[in-house]
């Protein structure tokens, strides 16, 4: 299924087949334009970007590296190839063909999952406006644009459902989409994370990795989805997903990699002297990875909800890997174990399954993301160093749910309002912090230079020699 | 891709190291051949068809590396579920002779381990010839000279070994090795392993417009650990007399080849029988002083003395304007110990300087522990030059410009 670029909006689901949607989405085109050259990367217009565009949705189509100015990027709306007699594989219409049109009674519900997921897409691009002024490398720049852009498409697909399956209520949604603004205070975005600042690399590299994971796994969930066109979508959107996870993952490591060598070069784990020396110390880099970490843990949702059982039973929302789990997918009578305070303390009770399900997505991200920071523990391990990065408990800094009620400790204990005010510098990232990692933040933008706080990546994109020129600049 | 021809196998393996496990190959593979467990992500080779579905799809560029491996014996699941990172291509998967004997491409694989991965010759050495004698139809030399390198009381019998070829065609190049056949069975009734040795001669000859070659052989007494042992190739090379035959098989090594373009340098660091292609370098350059080529060359030699030390007494008479030698002793009686790593650190901005300069080649050959004395040691050099080695030492891997063969 290729994607025709003759369109003024590339597509593979034969947009031109339907003149009415088509003309809606060509109207809300301009505004996406719009928002991108108010809100999108700062001071790039100009600029060549060595980007990876979709030519198509098979494998071999769809990594075609070539130099794009960012405005002119294909952004468009791909699905990936239909799968024949696919079913709905959970819930109460478990076994039914998956709708290819959003069920009247589920309209609703579905429309709020859509928006809320379409809404966390331009939310980061404006968190990450500024930060190609301060690009470690044009190596890293690149990469930072290919997520921006990325995001902007994956807006795109979210649009794309509004309008084509939601009549008016979508296109409204649409434009609302484009109208909020990250941070602002009178009309923030949905989700707490995505107000947020990024303002630096380490923070970038950290919601790469955090939050964009926790991205997987909500697209994960509703590619399981009973409605079809939002499963195929997040399907396809998965797959470009893994490149941020990439440049988070490879981004920690490398400023962790260049860390450690300057600990065993010099000899020395003291903070303020490897501070001195230009790098991030692991303490550091430890309480961001917390900050990064709980906000992410929040944006799963409340421990218990109800929401979450009617978005499973309704077939909307699946579970992780669901048509790899070995149970009857309908959860009636199973628990799940969730973490309640009682008596001021933390303690594990039975919730019933439907209602665990944030829960249960939760606690899969968190095998996932304490793999990755293994993998970071590698690289601290290899230098010689001992060290460990560590994921805090799940209950930690959180904001959201009935453990927002309590205070809590990265190693899973409730502390009292003093014990947090007391130690919380210790383990979330002060002013001082950030404003030492911000003093490290300046542009290196020389094919092969990278900023002295990080290493050189291991391999280039499309196998380009990393001293490649992979923003040109006009 | 298989080739029945040769029973190699290009075997399509995930970098652990690069990989960040999101799924994206096995998702994508059609056939099923991708899978994974909480570590790693893995290729079944019984199932990989080869149709590169996955390489594009791939993030980090993990997906994309090949390993020729025997087919019979490809790296199974298991082991790469056990994987820290990607084993070293060995001498199979330089796409240089598909048909190596085992024992060659064990030895190289180990040998060449301190490189860090696949390296290049330098760009401007002469192409080998490898593999011309196999194990079916060795050549036949004869044994034209036989001395002992080592002083008289030295604790180690070092010796000077010259082959005749005679009528038989045996092309090598400096820093090439040769595989000794020893003749008779092991204690289990088969015949013995064969030995690579380094050649020790330039490549027109020890003796020019001969066709013969040199080696420089320690009789080994003892092993690694000093346990005594007795080693079968060696004892067998160093008792050989004129006029003895030889089985020799190869010449092998595709990548340890000394640059030839005028004004290369050759940076060299080498411990005891590690000399061998140092010498031979450096009397092929000897050889071409009136050429007025330029370059430098610089020599770390290691030994215990003086006395221990081949090629010592030849060594001291070349000019120093020629070749710049730092010896290392490390067991002079009432002078502290000395390594190669210790002269490199007194050498910094020489050192550095070499590193940094594109013509210059660097070899490592010699025992197994002066790899890392002498990695750190080139760290040092260089931080205290204010570069920094971690950058440097890929750029001299991926110009061909860094080589280690050490046992």
């Amino acid at each position: 299924m290729s994607i025709d670029y003759s369109e003024k909006i590339p597509n593979n689901v034969n947009l031109a087949s339907n003149k009415t949607l088509q003309r809606a989405l060509e109207h809300w085109q301009p505004e996406f334009l719009h928002w991108w050259a108010d809100m999108g990367p700062e001071g790039t217009s100009d600029v060549d970007v060595y980007l990876r565009t979709a030519i198509s949705v098979e494998p071999k189509g769809w990594a075609h590296f070539d130099y794009v100015k960012m405005p002119d990027y294909r952004w468009g709306i791909f699905l990936a190839p239909a799968e024949a007699g696919r079913r709905v594989n959970f819930g109460a219409h478990k076994g039914e063909p998956a709708w290819q049109e959003v069920p009247g009674e589920y309209r609703a519900n579905l429309r709020r999952l859509i928006v809320t997921q379409g809404d966390t897409e331009p939310a980061s691009v404006e968190q990450q406006r500024h930060l190609g002024l301060t690009c470690p490398s044009l190596y890293d720049l690149r990469n930072l644009f290919q997520v921006n852009v990325e995001e902007g498409r994956h807006l795109w697909a979210m649009v794309y459902l509004l309008h084509a399956h939601f009549g008016r209520d979508g296109r409204e949604e649409a434009e609302a989409l484009l109208e909020r603004r990250s941070g602002d205070a009178d009309n923030p975005r949905i989700l707490g994370a995505f107000n947020e600042k990024t303002p630096d690399w380490l923070s970038f590299f950290m919601f790469t990795f955090f939050t964009d994971r926790d991205g997987k796994y909500q697209l994960c969930s509703l590619a399981e989805s009973g409605f079809d066109p939002l499963a195929r979508t997040c399907r396809f959107m998965l797959t470009e997903e893994a490149h941020h996870m990439f440049v988070g993952e490879s981004g920690v490591g490398r400023v962790i990699q260049r860390t450690c060598e300057t600990m065993v070069a010099n000899r020395t784990d003291d903070p303020a002297r490897l501070r001195a020396l230009g790098v991030i110390d692991l303490a550091t880099i430890q309480r961001y990875l917390n900050f990064h970490f709980s906000v992410t843990m929040d944006l799963f949702g409340s421990d218990v909800s109800s929401n979450a059982a009617t978005f499973y039973t309704t077939g909307l929302k699946g579970r992780f890997d669901e048509t790899k789990i070995a149970d009857d997918h309908i959860l009636a009578g199973a628990t799940y174990p969730v973490l309640e305070v009682r008596d001021g303390r933390l303690a594990t009770v039975a919730a019933p399954a439907l209602n665990a399900l944030n829960e249960k997505l939760r606690d899969d991200y968190v095998k996932d993301a304490q793999a990755g920071i293994e993998r970071w523990n590698k690289i601290i391990e290899k230098a010689g160093i001992a060290v460990r990065l560590k994921a805090p408990h799940k209950a930690f800094n959180r904001k959201i749910g009935p453990l927002s009620t309590v205070r809590v400790d990265p190693d899973g204990n409730v502390v009292a309002e003093a014990d947090w005010t007391h130690h919380h510098l210790q383990w979330l990232p002060s002013t001082a912090d950030r404003a030492f990692v911000a003093s490290l933040m300046g542009r290196v933008a020389e094919p092969g230079k990278f900023a002295n706080w990080i290493a050189p990546p291991a391999r280039g994109i499309n196998n380009q020699p990393i001293a490649f020129d992979y923003v040109r600049f006009n | 891709m298989p080739d029945p021809a040769f029973g190699v196998l290009r075997q399509h393996l995930i970098d652990p190291e690069i990989c960040i496990r999101c799924n994206t190959c096995e998702e994508t593979c059609p056939v099923g051949a991708v899978s994974h467990d909480a570590r790693n992500y893995v290729v079944d080779p019984a199932k990989c068809n080869f149709c590169n579905d996955c390489i594009a799809p791939c993030p980090t560029g993990a997906i994309d590396n090949w390993r020729s491996v025997d087919k019979a014996k490809p790296y199974t699941l298991v082991e790469q579920l056990g994987w820290d990172a990607l084993p070293a291509p060995t001498e199979v998967a330089a796409g240089t002779s598909s048909e190596l004997p085992e024992d060659v491409a064990r030895i190289t694989a180990t040998a060449t381990q301190g490189q860090g991965g696949d390296v290049r010759p330098p760009w401007s050495a002469a192409h080998p010839y490898v593999n011309i004698y196999t194990l079916a139809k060795p050549a036949i030399a004869t044994v034209s000279g036989n001395f002992r390198l080592t002083a008289a009381g030295a604790s180690s019998d070092i010796r000077h070994i010259v082959l005749d070829f005679g009528g038989t065609a045996f092309p090598v190049l400096e820093g090439q090795t040769i595989g000794i056949l020893p003749p008779g069975l092991d204690a289990s009734g088969k015949p013995h392993h064969l030995r690579l040795y380094s050649v020790a001669s330039p490549r027109e000859g020890e003796r020019p417009r001969y066709n013969n070659l040199a080696l420089t052989v320690k009789r080994v007494n003892e092993d690694h650990d000093g346990r005594p042992v007795v080693g079968v190739a060696s004892n067998y090379l160093c008792d050989l007399r004129k006029g003895d035959p030889v089985h020799v098989v190869g010449p092998y090594g595709t990548t340890f080849l000394m640059p030839n373009h005028p004004g290369s340098s050759l940076l060299m660091v080498c411990t005891g029988t590690g000399s061998a292609p140092m010498r031979a370098m450096t009397e092929r350059r000897r050889r071409r002083i009136a050429l007025k080529e330029g370059g430098e060359l610089m020599l770390f030699f290691g030994a215990r003395a003086e006395g221990e030390l081949p090629y010592f007494g030849p060594l001291l008479k070349l000019p120093r304007e020629f070749i710049d030698i730092n010896f290392a002793f490390s067991r002079v009686p009432g002078e502290p110990k000395r390594y190669v790593q210790d002269r490199i650190r007194e050498r910094t901005p020489d050192v550095a300087r070499l590193l940094e300069d594109g013509n210059c080649f660097v070899y490592i050959c010699g025992l197994k522990g002066m790899e890392q004395g002498v990695d750190e040691a080139f760290r040092d050099a260089c931080r205290r030059a204010g570069t920094d080695w971690d950058r440097l030492l890929p750029e001299l891997r991926a110009a061909g410009r860094y080589h280690v063969e050490t046992y």
